[in-house]
C-alpha cells in the first residue's frame, strides 16, 4: 500500500441497532500523501459520518462502525486498522496523525482560556512542549495561519476574535501536531464570503508548506473546486461518483452530480442579470430612503453612553415600482439593519423614509430569512394568512378566503394547505407560504431579507423564479437583502453594495457585478466561489472589518461620490 | 386537549397519575352530592372510635364520625381549594409575566421584583401570614395559596415569553400591523400552553399540600366541615388507639400528590419537543 489512507466497504450505522440503522452504506476511497479530497453532498448524505470515521470520533455522536476496514499510514510507517484500533491507540492517532477543524470554531474553542494557552496546550499534548518552547512555537504557528501582530493576540479569549480569526485559531491548533492529514468539516460554512475565501486560500497555502493531505467536507460543490485534486459525491450514504476533480466537474457521469453542478448558481460577473423591467425615465419612486442613519447605544457610563454602534450611516436609496434593488454586504454591514428600519422594526436615529402612494395601507411587507422562525407554530395556514387582513380590519368573510385561495395558488400551494399547520411544510413551502402571507394586503413593496438563503440549492431557484413571476404580475419592488452575489445577480436590476453600515457602490446590477469600482466591491466580487474561475488563485487578504462602535457625538465625514457611468455611483474614499 | 389526554393515557406515569386523579375527583362529585356512605357530619355516639369494618369502612373518629364519609367531603374541600388557587395563581401569573416580558425595561423590573420577593418567603410561612392578617376561612386558604404560587407562574411565562417575543413571527406580526392584543394571545400565549400545562398540574400538587398543612395548622377549613389536614391533626393524639384515622386521611393526601406529580412529568415528557414524535 502506497496510500496514507484507504478505506475499504466502510459501513457506519447509529442507535440500539447500527447494521438497521446504516447512515454510511459502504464507502470506498483511497487518500495518497499531500492529496486532497473533497467530500460533496447534501444535508443527511453521510459525508460527515464517513470523513468522522477516520479518527472514529463518530463513537462520540453514537456511531459504530459496522463494516469495513480504515487504513491509516502511522508516521512512523506502521499501518493501523482505525475501525478495529482501541481507544488508547485512538488518542495517538487524533491530533498527531490526523487533525480535524470543524463548522463552527467559537464552539470548538473553550470560552474561559485565553487562544494562546489553548495553542500551547496542543504543543504540550502533542509534541512535549512547555514554557518558552511552547510560546515560541505557538508564535511561529500563529504567523504560518497569517494571524497578524501574533504576540498581542496570544492573550485574547475566543469572543474577541472575529470568526475567520478563531477558524484561524482552530487550524493553527490542528496544526501544533503537524498532522499528516487534516479534516476540514465545512470549515467556512458559518464565515462571510471574503472570509471564507481567506481561509480557503490559506489552507491551499498550508496544504503547499506542509505536504500534509486535506479531505475536506463540503455542501458546496463550487467552493472545492479551486482546491480538491479529487472530488467524492455522496448521496444517501453512497459515494455515487468519484474521480480526479476535473473530471467530476467538467464532464460529471451521475444524475445527481449533474443535479447539483445545475443548481448551485452559478456566478457570472454579470452575463447573466435580469433584462426585463429596467427603469424608465422618468420615474416616480415608490420608496425614498435619504440619509437613513441607525445608531444603538452602548455600554452605559453614568447617565450617558460610552459610545454607539454606528449600523447604518447615511444610506440613501430609491426604488421604483417593478424593480429590484439588491443591498449586498457581510453580515454587520448593516443591511438587515436598513431593511428592518424600513418596516419600523428598529428605531431610525435620523433620516427619512417616504413611502409613495401605493394600493394599501400598508404599502411595505416582509418576507425574513428563516420560514421556520417566521410562521408561528401553533397556527393554521388560514389563521396565518388570515392575520394581516385581521389587522387592518377586515372580516374573515368569502372575498378573504378567496384572496387566501388565490394566492396560496400563486405562490404553488395546494388549496388543502388552509387547515394544516406550519410544520407539515418543507422548508421551501413555507417560505411560499410567507411569501402569500406578506402579499395578502397587497403591498407595493416586499422586502425581502434573505429570503433564499436557509433553502437548499434547487429550491432556491424555484422560489427566486416564483418571485420574479411574482414581480411582473403584481408590478411589486423587491429590496432584496442577501449576501450571496450569485442569487444576487438573478433577481437584481441594481445593487447597493454596503460595508461597514455604508452604500460604497450603487448602480446598475450590470454595471456592478462587470465592471466593479470600490476596492471593497472589487474583494467581494472575487470572493464568489466558482467553477469557471477555479485555475484562478487568490492571495491571502487579511483585510478586517473595521469596528462601528464610535464615542458619543462622531459623526463621519460626508460622502463623496464619482460617477462611473450611468446610474453607476462609487464612493471616494480618503484613504484608498 | 382530547389528544393530549389520549396521549397521556399511553405514557405509563401518566396513565397512573390519571387513575388517581380521575378516583380523587369521583370522591370529590360524589362528596358534593351527599352520595357518601354515611353524612359526614351525623354523630354515632355509641360507635365513637371504631376500627375499619363494613359498616364504616374506614373506621370512625373521637366523636363517632364515619371517617370515609368525611374523607369524601375532605378530598373535595382539598380539590376545591387546590384548583381554584391554581386556576387563580395560573391566571394572574400568566397576565403578570407575559405584561413584564412584552413591556419590559422598568415594568419588567418592577413586576418580577416583587414577584420575587413572595418567591423569597416559604410558601407555607406566606400563607400562614397572609392568614394571620386576614383570618382563616375557605376563602382566605384559597388566596393564600394563589398568592403563593402566582410568582411561579409569572416566572414559568416570562422566559419563554422574552423569547418568543425576538421570533420572527412577532416581528412578523407586526410588519403587517397586528394589535398588541392578538399579538399576546396568539403569538405568545398559544406558544406557551405547553410549559404552564406542565406547571399547572405540579402546582396543583403544592396546592393540595399547602391546604391540607394550612387545615392541619388550623388556619385553613374550619370544623365541624371535613378536611384532610383536619382529620390528620384531630387523629394526632389517637395515633396509638386509632391509628386508621391517622393512616387512611396520610395516604390519601400523598396519593393524590403522587397522582399529578406523575401526570405532570408525562405532561413534561409528551409537550417536550426533544421528546415528541414529529408527526407526519
Amino acid at each position: 500500500m502506497t496510500g496514507l489512507l484507504s478505506v475499504k466497504d466502510l459501513r457506519v450505522g447509529f442507535g440500539q441497532d447500527p447494521r438497521a440503522n446504516e447512515v454510511v452504506k459502504g464507502v470506498s476511497f483511497d487518500l495518497a500523501a499531500g492529496e486532497t479530497l473533497a467530500i460533496v453532498g447534501e444535508s443527511g448524505s453521510g459525508k460527515s459520518v464517513s470523513a468522522l470515521s477516520i479518527n472514529r470520533l463518530v463513537d462520540f455522536g453514537g456511531g459504530r462502525i459496522t463494516h469495513g476496514a480504515i487504513h491509516l499510514t502511522r508516521s512512523d510507517g506502521t499501518v493501523l486498522d482505525v475501525a478495529k484500533a482501541d481507544e488508547k491507540t485512538l488518542l495517538g492517532i487524533r491530533g498527531r496523525d490526523v487533525g480535524m477543524i470543524f463548522q463552527e470554531p467559537m464552539t470548538s474553542l473553550n470560552p474561559v482560556h485565553t487562544v494562546g494557552a489553548q495553542i500551547e496546550e496542543a504543543f504540550r499534548l502533542s509534541k512535549g512542549l512547555t514554557g518558552a518552547q511552547a510560546h515560541k512555537a505557538t508564535l511561529d504557528v500563529l504567523g504560518r495561519v497569517r494571524i497578524p501582530d501574533a504576540q498581542s493576540r496570544l492573550g485574547y479569549y475566543p469572543h474577541q476574535l472575529s470568526g475567520g480569526m478563531r477558524q484561524r485559531i482552530m487550524i493553527a491548533m490542528a496544526l501544533a501536531a503537524s498532522p499528516r492529514l487534516l479534516i476540514a468539516d465545512e470549515p467556512t460554512t458559518a464565515l462571510d464570503v471574503t472570509v471564507q475565501a481567506q481561509i480557503m486560500a490559506l489552507l491551499a497555502e498550508l496544504r503547499e508548506e506542509t505536504g500534509m493531505a486535506m479531505i475536506f467536507i463540503t455542501h458546496d460543490i463550487g467552493l472545492v473546486a479551486g482546491i480538491a485534486d479529487r472530488i467524492m459525491v455522496m448521496q444517501n450514504g453512497v459515494a455515487v461518483e468519484q474521480g480526479e476533480a476535473d473530471a467530476v466537474l467538467d464532464s460529471p457521469q451521475h444524475d445527481y452530480t449533474k443535479h447539483l453542478l445545475r443548481a448551485v448558481p452559478h456566478f457570472t460577473a454579470g452575463k447573466a442579470v435580469r433584462n426585463d423591467g429596467r427603469r424608465a425615465e422618468p420615474h416616480e419612486p415608490i420608496v425614498k430612503v435619504d440619509d437613513l442613519v441607525v445608531r444603538f447605544p452602548v455600554g452605559k457610563a453614568w447617565f450617558k453612553p460610552k459610545g454607539a454602534i454606528h449600523a447604518v450611516d447615511g444610506v440613501s436609496f430609491d426604488l421604483v415600482p417593478g424593480e429590484t434593488l439588491a443591498i449586498v454586504g457581510e453580515s454587520g454591514c448593516g443591511k438587515s439593519t436598513t431593511a428592518r428600519a424600513l418596516l419600523g422594526l428598529n428605531s431610525k436615529t435620523r433620516g427619512e423614509i417616504v413611502t409613495g402612494s401605493g394600493h394599501s395601507v400598508r404599502p411595505v411587507q416582509m418576507v425574513f430569512q428563516d420560514p421556520f422562525a417566521s410562521l408561528n407554530p401553533r397556527l393554521t395556514v388560514e389563521a396565518l394568512l388570515a392575520e394581516p387582513a385581521i389587522a387592518n380590519g377586515q372580516r374573515r368573510d368569502d372575498t378573504l378566503r378567496a384572496r387566501m385561495a388565490f394566492l396560496l395558488d400563486r405562490v404553488g400551494l395546494p388549496q388543502d394547505a388552509l387547515t394544516r399547520y406550519p410544520h407539515q411544510f418543507s422548508g421551501g413551502q413555507r417560505q411560499r407560504l410567507c411569501i402569500a402571507r406578506a402579499l395578502m394586503l397587497n403591498p407595493d413593496v416586499v422586502v425581502l431579507d434573505e429570503a433564499v438563503s436557509a433553502l437548499d440549492v434547487s429550491v432556491q431557484a424555484k422560489v427566486l423564479e416564483l418571485l420574479v413571476d411574482l414581480q411582473q404580475e403584481f408590478g411589486l419592488a423587491y429590496l432584496f437583502i442577501s449576501h450571496d452575489m450569485a442569487v444576487v445577480e438573478r433577481i437584481a436590476h441594481r445593487i447597493a453594495v454596503m460595508f461597514a453600515g455604508q452604500i460604497v457602490e450603487m448602480g446598475e446590477a450590470r454595471a456592478v457585478l462587470s465592471d466593479p469600482q470600490h476596492a471593497y466591491t472589487k474583494r467581494l466580487i472575487a470572493a464568489v466561489p466558482a467553477i469557471v474561475r477555479r485555475k484562478q488563485r487568490f492571495a491571502v487578504d487579511m483585510t478586517q472589518v473595521p469596528s462601528l462602535v464610535r464615542p458619543p457625538g462622531f459623526e463621519p465625514p460626508p460622502a463623496q461620490w464619482r460617477e462611473a457611468g450611468q446610474d453607476h455611483r462609487v464612493r471616494i474614499e480618503d484613504t484608498p | 386537549m382530547g389528544k393530549m389526554l389520549s396521549s397521556l393515557f399511553r405514557h405509563p406515569s401518566g396513565r397512573i397519575g390519571l387513575v388517581i386523579i380521575g378516583f380523587y375527583l369521583l370522591a370529590a362529585i360524589l362528596g358534593t352530592l351527599g352520595l357518601t356512605p354515611h353524612d359526614p357530619l351525623k354523630l354515632f355516639a355509641i360507635d365513637r372510635l371504631k376500627a375499619p369494618s363494613g359498616t364504616y369502612w374506614f373506621g370512625t373518629d373521637l366523636l363517632g364520625r364515619d371517617a370515609f364519609s368525611r374523607l369524601m367531603v375532605g378530598i373535595r374541600q382539598s380539590m376545591l381549594i387546590a384548583f381554584a388557587s391554581v386556576a387563580i395563581a395560573t391566571i394572574a401569573g400568566t397576565i403578570i409575566g407575559l405584561l413584564s416580558a412584552w413591556w419590559g425595561g422598568l415594568w419588567d423590573g418592577i413586576f418580577m421584583r416583587v414577584m420575587d420577593v413572595l418567591l423569597a418567603f416559604p410558601a407555607i410561612l406566606l400563607a400562614l401570614l397572609i392568614i394571620a392578617i386576614v383570618g382563616p376561612g375557605t376563602m382566605t386558604s384559597v388566596a393564600a395559596i394563589a398568592i403563593v404560587y402566582t410568582p411561579i407562574f409569572a416566572r414559568v411565562v416570562r422566559g419563554p415569553a422574552l423569547s418568543l417575543k425576538q421570533r420572527d413571527f412577532v416581528d412578523a406580526a407586526r410588519t403587517f400591523g397586528s394589535s398588541q392584543g392578538y399579538v399576546l394571545t396568539r403569538h405568545l400565549l398559544l406558544n406557551l400552553v405547553a410549559p404552564l400545562a406542565v406547571q399547572v398540574t405540579l402546582a396543583l400538587a403544592w396546592a393540595l399540600l399547602t391546604e391540607a398543612g394550612l387545615s392541619f395548622l388550623g388556619l385553613g377549613t374550619q370544623p365541624p366541615t371535613p378536611s384532610l389536614g383536619l382529620m390528620l391533626a384531630e387523629s394526632r393524639n389517637l395515633m396509638t388507639h386509632a391509628p386508621w384515622l391517622m393512616i387512611f386521611p396520610a395516604v390519601t393526601i400523598m396519593l393524590g400528590i403522587l397522582g399529578f406529580n406523575l401526570t405532570g412529568d408525562a405532561l413534561r415528557d409528551i409537550l417536550d419537543p426533544r421528546t415528541q414524535r414529529r408527526e407526519a
